[in-house]
């Protein structure tokens, strides 16, 4: 599953970046690369972007960003529902 | 330390406390008073992780300091003397990469590669110091001349985080001076630190990370070669190749313009005046 789709509070790892170019880069400045555990903290209201917990500090990402980052939940827990 | 008491007015209080309780006797504070100088210190770090207040808290200036990332889009200067020798030092916007995009990353990154610092200051957040290493890391690839300052860590320890620093600069191979800027807490030790490096009198051993790669190895000591043929006095014409080989767009640029070879030959003091103009 993609990042877009971790619910508010739920905890997974990271298992690949897809974005590319500068863009791929970006993310693994801001600590977003396989094996970094991210926490979806809460949604803008309109629900996108979104905050995430990433090493220690809160990200915003955009749907389009989260997106390109694979995840996978602990012990097979199911996704919330997909945000649009 | 503990029986301080935090207050709104903390930050006007710090030079009175700083004065009474640690070193810093030794430290002139010069603001923008420029001339000759014998040291040139750079101040890097992610953003918003106290730089400016570190800057203000050796120079007097009061640089605007605000809590919020991308405060300094451009650098500021200012002048300090310490031990009888002036240093000329300089604030950068906060960055999360020297590899990244952004016109204020840019300048940030232009500087320490290309301006020759004699030591660059990584100011590091205690309190999210993982995050902090990927810039200090990279920082380290490009100058041997570093000194961590580990700020916030007052604030660290109250999220009851502590942070061996002898064994972190035992790892990073460079000073790593825990401190708390708006507080004066490790600034006198942060001055004898940069004057160490800034003279050699503390023998820096930066970790560099190794490149495995037999064909990424070869590639990069041919261009890096090459580059130092073409581009007389260049600093760090292995860093400059391996960031052509990845194909960054800005440097790619500056070594087409010629922007790279003008600075490569040119001193420290009117590469100050160039980066400052771009």
């Amino acid at each position: 599953m993609t990042l877009n789709h971790l619910g508010v509070g739920q905890i997974a790892t990271v298992t690949g970046v897809h974005s590319r170019n500068a863009e791929r880069r970006r993310m693994f400045d801001l600590g977003i690369l396989p094996g970094t555990i991210v926490e979806t903290v809460m949604r803008s209201p309109l629900g996108d972007p979104v905050a995430y917990r990433i090493r220690d500090a809160v990200v915003a990402l955009r749907h389009e960003q989260a997106e390109m980052i694979e995840v996978q939940m602990e012990n097979g827990a199911t996704p919330a529902e997909a945000t649009p | 330390m503990s029986a301080r008491i935090e207050t709104a007015g903390a930050a006007a209080a710090t030079c009175g406390a700083c004065s009474s309780s640690c070193n810093t006797s030794q430290l002139t504070r010069l603001g923008i008073k420029s001339g000759g100088w014998d040291y040139v210190v750079a101040l890097m770090g992610n953003p918003n992780t106290g730089k400016s207040t570190i800057f203000n808290s050796l120079t007097g200036l009061r640089q605007h300091v605000g809590n919020w990332p991308g405060k300094t889009v451009a650098r500021a200067e200012g002048a300090f003397n310490y031990n009888n020798k002036k240093f000329k030092m300089v604030d950068l916007p906060g960055t999360y990469s020297l590899l990244s995009t952004s016109v204020d990353e840019e300048v940030a990154r232009d500087f320490v590669l290309f301006g020759r610092p004699d030591v660059t200051i990584v100011v590091a957040d205690a309190t999210r110091l993982e995050r902090n290493l990927s810039l200090t890391m990279q920082v380290l690839e490009i100058t041997d001349r570093a000194v961590v300052a580990l700020n916030l860590i007052d604030e660290a320890r109250r999220n009851g985080i502590e942070v061996d620093e002898r064994a972190l600069a035992r790892d990073l191979g460079v000073p790593v001076v825990p401190m708390s800027a708006r507080r004066g807490e490790g600034v006198s030790e942060l001055l004898s630190a940069v004057d160490n490096v800034a003279q050699g009198a503390y023998p820096t051993r930066p970790r560099r990370i190794k490149y495995r790669d037999a064909k990424l190895e070869a590639a990069v000591a041919a261009l890096a070669a090459q580059l130092e043929s073409a581009v007389g006095g260049l600093p760090n014409a292995r860093w400059v190749a391996l960031r052509l080989l990845e194909g960054d767009e800005s440097i790619i640029r500056a070594v087409r313009d010629g922007t790279l070879g003008e600075l490569g030959r040119s001193d420290t003091a009117v590469n100050l005046t160039q980066l400052g103009a771009s």
